[in-house]
């Protein structure tokens, strides 16, 4: 029964008295205890007699705010007070915040209780999971196969039943990868939708605050808690939040434009030889599936998706270069010296980038693309809705795949980058199996599109 | 040296000014760190912990702005903030938030008795923690204190215009009465709210330049381009180009000595500041900020000349102090019912060097009615005086007659001291004047 | 096809150095050919025509957000909160190795 519920019957069980969240949380910590040496997948957890007493608090009240009672697990990123916060690195090995992220601070008071901290990428690096300097969280699903990456913990934490959702971030596919790769629906809002204030940087002007949700229903639950202007991020937009969970109902999709980009299946087979057949299968029926519901398809144009691919890799190692160099182990944290080598990479292609001489050639160039990637999408959104995408041009890759061969993972990361370059919001969905490993899809939209793409999602999902 | 080519004292200074805006730059803590307890007055932004973010201060924007139109420059109708990247303890974040290629003032001029000193640019940035040198356990070690990391800075850069370590002197005097008058600074060197670093070279198109740093004091900054340029002369003559370098004046030595040898520029790797929008001022907002700059030191003088017919050695001394030129206003304005009037007053007040911090507008008037039926304007008698004063401080005489007119003062004081105060303090003045020019 | 852009050692070291990774010879000789793949793959951008292009630095369109010159007493750490991270301090100050030269 435990495996079946979602944050939204949870809270309907949790008000009708027909559960409590004493039994929600000790669940959680079952799981925990009897699966996380095998899948490495929280790296802090909250000691128990604290959960157990947050759990029983919470039973005494009525359940009335949005998350009372709900067992979340926050990414490594996200600086949690007093509770260790790792980045997934060896640096921050016993860092431990004095403050709350705003994101972890209005989850806090809208009554959720904080399991645990989740495993990562080092600092955000990667889409796999393997480059964690604690070692890679296992594919829920498969302990042979990545669980995706970044944010791979996290989604492996909810798939496992360890918490009811899990924060995440989403750099350049962060959230959606390890989503897909684990069945799961994964949220990149809008860059600036939610705050990422007391968010352990990685690239400042592609960063988005999301979460990993097993419905989409649940992802509109948690976004209406996060989303909103913090005075203490400057890029934070102050548009008004919609209450996305009064949002999600949708006849059908009619009306609806969805557009596909050939360049994407085009590009994708070019830059990963042999794109899976059997993923572009399950791609392609599920675009079939939007059909049937009554969505017209419209082909749209990204001329610079490959160019999106290699303006991210200046971009973002430029900005991790710069965001890296308080590291220094005077106030917090261990010398430079423990940064793993894919930290040492990102930070000497960035200070390249940006050094004297190359500045011009590569980051001020970087940005230049930057702007004819958004105006791809730009012209692509005056003709559909929303784009439809793959999430990776594989399902999920063996442990080990591309050890010795950086270059490589960053090519699988083509679908979900340009995203990030144009600030725009995401919604990736489970969108079945290839021989028994999960891959999605994702939904793309413009700034501030995320009510629409819940609407499209669940009505996809038929939740 | 070269016979062909031109050689020129060829100075330009950077001003630091710390703004005493509430709170920091980027953060709410105060801004007033000057002499709290180490690192009570951090938070997560200034003390640079990870997932900080900075969010500006709109006051000190406006503030600097209004810097920038007091010293003629044209306000950017675009700027931003950028990173710039260098390693330092006292610096958290590895960089420090400041403005490179779009600074929110460029160009202005600042007059001196010698010339326009052009302003290159006036920006905006965040100052550093503090570092303390000591020995721990017998080890050498630095103490880092972040108080002060965040504070709101003004850098003020001026073009290679300067051409004398006096002009240099009066420049930043003059700029710190100004930055004084709109009251968005202290810039008091010795609290360390006004710092000054100056490039020294003989001319533009030799190859080099020194910075000195380490200047705290406005005799200090002359004492130390003097000494620079005379060092410098000395290895050009020579044939040779001195170093590209930067030293620091050791008060200790009265010399400038070697503190960093670059051999390559450092690499700062700017880029746009991605936590922070960038700022658009249009017409309108930049006219609503001119409105509220107050009567500048310039203006000031200009009317106590014109309007007050006050002598303009006395306007410049009354203008050189906010407190005095308040002073002299409220003592104007009583003593304008008994018929003394501005100019006289003026003379008064600066020659009598009252310590107007414990004393009031009235008293001194009142005041100066008393000693004025009982001055002394015998003037063999004062003549005596002044003979005595010109025999005692001959020192002062020479330095009058080099043009440090100030040195009058030390004359004037002892004809006081003299005559127990009797003695008409202007016409004091007046006497040693004239025999200073006679002889 | 864009010219091989060929890194060289020193290149590496150079940017160890800036970035104070502190890598020995041996270990920039391990990352220099990853690190030129990257390189050669990301310079690939410089064949793309851009010019009159505007960069982006932002994309949230956002200008002028500043906050009001007031002091904000939630977020200001006591002492021992600020020292909370290290170990070793000395009577409220961090403590570095001695920096020389300035």
């Amino acid at each position: 029964m435990f495996s079946d519920l979602t944050i939204v019957s949870a809270i309907d069980l949790l008000r009708k008295r027909k559960l409590s969240s004493l039994e929600l949380i000790k669940n959680c910590l079952e799981n925990i205890r009897k699966k996380n040496a095998q899948y490495n997948v929280v790296l802090s957890v909250v000691d128990e007699e604290v959960l157990l007493k947050e759990a029983g608090e919470a039973d005494k009240t009525d359940f009335s705010l949005p998350l009372s009672g709900i067992p979340l697990i926050h990414k490594d990123l996200f600086s949690t007070a007093n509770i260790r916060t790792t980045a997934g690195s060896k640096v921050l090995n016993s860092y431990s915040p004095v403050y709350d992220a705003t994101v972890v601070r209005r989850l806090k008071e809208a009554g959720a209780i904080i399991v645990g901290k989740a495993n990562e990428d080092a600092w955000g690096h990667g889409s796999s999971g393997e480059n964690s300097d604690f070692g890679p969280t296992l594919n829920a699903y498969d302990k042979s196969r990545v669980a995706g990456g970044s944010s791979s913990g996290s989604a492996v934490a909810v798939a496992l039943g360890m918490c009811l959702a899990s924060t995440g971030t989403d750099t350049g596919g962060s959230i959606r990868v390890p989503a897909a790769f684990n069945n799961l629906v994964g949220l990149k809002p809008s860059y600036g939708r939610v705050s990422r204030y007391g968010i352990i940087a990685m690239a400042s002007s592609l960063d988005s605050i999301g979460h990993i949700t097993k419905t989409v229903a649940d992802s509109a639950l948690l976004l209406s808690v996060t989303a909103g202007k913090d005075p203490y991020d400057a890029t934070t937009l102050d548009k008004k939040v919609p209450n996305y969970p009064q949002l999600l109902k949708r006849k059908d999709l009619k009306g609806i434009k969805i557009g596909v980009p050939p360049e994407y299946l085009n590009v994708g087979r070019k830059v990963t030889p042999g794109m899976d057949k059997k993923l572009e299968q399950i791609t392609e029926s599920s675009l079939q599936k939007f059909k049937m519901l009554g969505a017209e398809i419209v082909e749209v144009h990204l001329p610079y998706t490959e160019p999106a691919l290699e303006t991210y890799y200046v971009l973002v190692p430029s900005e991790v270069s710069s965001n890296l160099s308080r590291y220094d182990g005077v106030r917090y944290g261990n010398d430079r010296t423990n940064f793993g080598d894919e930290a040492k990479r990102r930070i000497m292609i960035g200070t390249y980038s940006l050094s004297s001489g190359y500045y011009d050639a590569y980051y001020k160039t970087a940005q230049k693309v930057r702007t004819l990637v958004c105006k791809d999408f730009e012209k692509a959104f005056m003709q559909a809705d929303v784009i439809f995408a793959p999430v990776t041009p594989t399902p999920p890759p063996t442990i080990g795949e591309h050890t010795g061969n950086p270059l490589s993972l960053y090519l699988s990361d083509i679908y979900t980058v340009p995203i990030n370059l144009a600030g725009l919001a995401a919604l990736s969905l489970p969108a079945g199996f290839v021989d028994n490993l999960p891959v999605g899809i994702q939904l793309i939209g413009p700034q501030l599109s995320e009510r629409k793409l819940f609407q499209i999602g669940k009505s996809y999902l038929q939740e | 040296m070269k016979s062909k080519v031109r050689y020129e004292p060829t100075i330009g200074l950077e001003i630091h000014c710390e703004l005493r805006t509430n709170s920091k730059m980027f953060c709410g803590c105060p801004a007033n760190h000057f002499g709290k307890t180490p690192n009570t007055q951090t938070c997560p932004v200034c003390l640079g912990l990870p997932g900080a973010l900075p969010v500006p201060n709109r006051k000190a924007v406006e503030w600097t702005i209004m810097v920038g139109l007091a010293l003629n420059s044209t306000i950017n109708p675009e700027s931003k903030f950028d990173r710039k990247h260098y390693f330092y303890p006292d610096l958290p974040k590895g960089y420090q938030i400041s403005q490179y290629d779009e600074p929110l003032c460029f160009g202005g001029f600042l007059a001196t008795s010698s010339g326009k000193v052009g302003i290159t640019r006036v920006h905006l940035e965040e100052d550093t923690g503090k570092l303390q040198h000591t020995q721990l356990d017998g080890q050498k070690v630095s103490l880092v204190d972040f108080n002060r990391s965040g504070v709101a800075l003004i850098e003020i850069v001026t073009d290679p215009d300067i051409h004398s370590a006096s002009q240099a002197k009066e420049y930043s005097q003059k700029l710190q009465n100004i930055i004084r008058f709109l009251g968005v600074s202290d810039c008091d060197m010795e609290k360390g709210s006004m710092r000054l670093e100056a490039n020294i070279s003989w001319g533009l198109g030799l190859g080099y330049k020194v910075e000195v740093k380490n200047l705290n004091s406005f005799r200090f900054v002359e004492k130390a381009i003097d000494y620079e340029l005379k060092r410098q002369k000395q290895i050009l003559e020579t044939g040779e180009t001195p170093r590209q370098e930067t030293r620091g004046w050791s008060e200790k030595t009265n010399t400038t000595m070697t503190q960093r040898y670059k051999e390559t520029a450092a690499d700062y790797r700017y880029f746009p500041e991605p936590d922070i929008p960038p700022m658009e001022f249009s017409k309108e907002f930049i006219a609503r900020i001119r409105k509220t700059l107050p009567e500048l030191p310039q203006t000031l003088v200009e009317r106590l000349v014109k309007q007050l017919k006050v002598r303009g050695d006395y306007a410049e001394i009354l203008v050189s102090d906010k407190n005095l030129l308040s002073f002299f206003e409220k003592a104007l304005e009583i003593a304008g019912k008994s018929q003394i009037g501005a100019d006289v007053l003026a003379g008064y007040l600066v020659n009598s060097k009252v310590d107007i911090a414990k004393t009031s507008p009235e008293i001194f008037i009142s005041l100066l009615h008393k000693q004025k039926s009982e001055k002394v304007s015998d003037i063999s008698l004062i003549d005596t005086w002044v003979k005595e004063a010109l025999e005692n401080f001959p020192d002062a005489v020479t330095d009058f007659k080099q043009g440090k007119t100030n040195a009058i003062s030390a004359l004037i004081g002892y004809v006081m001291k003299v005559s127990k105060g009797k003695a008409d303090a202007v016409l004091a003045r007046d006497m040693i004047e004239k025999s200073l020019k006679k002889s | 096809m864009t010219k091989k852009v060929i890194l060289r050692e020193k290149e590496v070291l150079h940017v160890s150095e800036l970035a104070k990774l502190m890598l020995s010879q041996k270990e920039c000789r391990i990352f220099l050919p990853q690190l030129s793949a990257i390189i050669n793959f990301v310079s690939k951008l410089q064949k793309i025509n851009t010019k009159g292009v505007v960069p982006t630095s932002q994309v949230t369109g956002l200008v002028n957000v500043f906050r009001e010159d007031k002091i904000d007493k939630s977020r200001i750490l006591s002492q021992k909160t600020a020292l909370k991270n290290k170990e070793k301090t000395h009577n409220g100050y961090f403590i570095v190795p001695a920096v020389f030269g300035e």
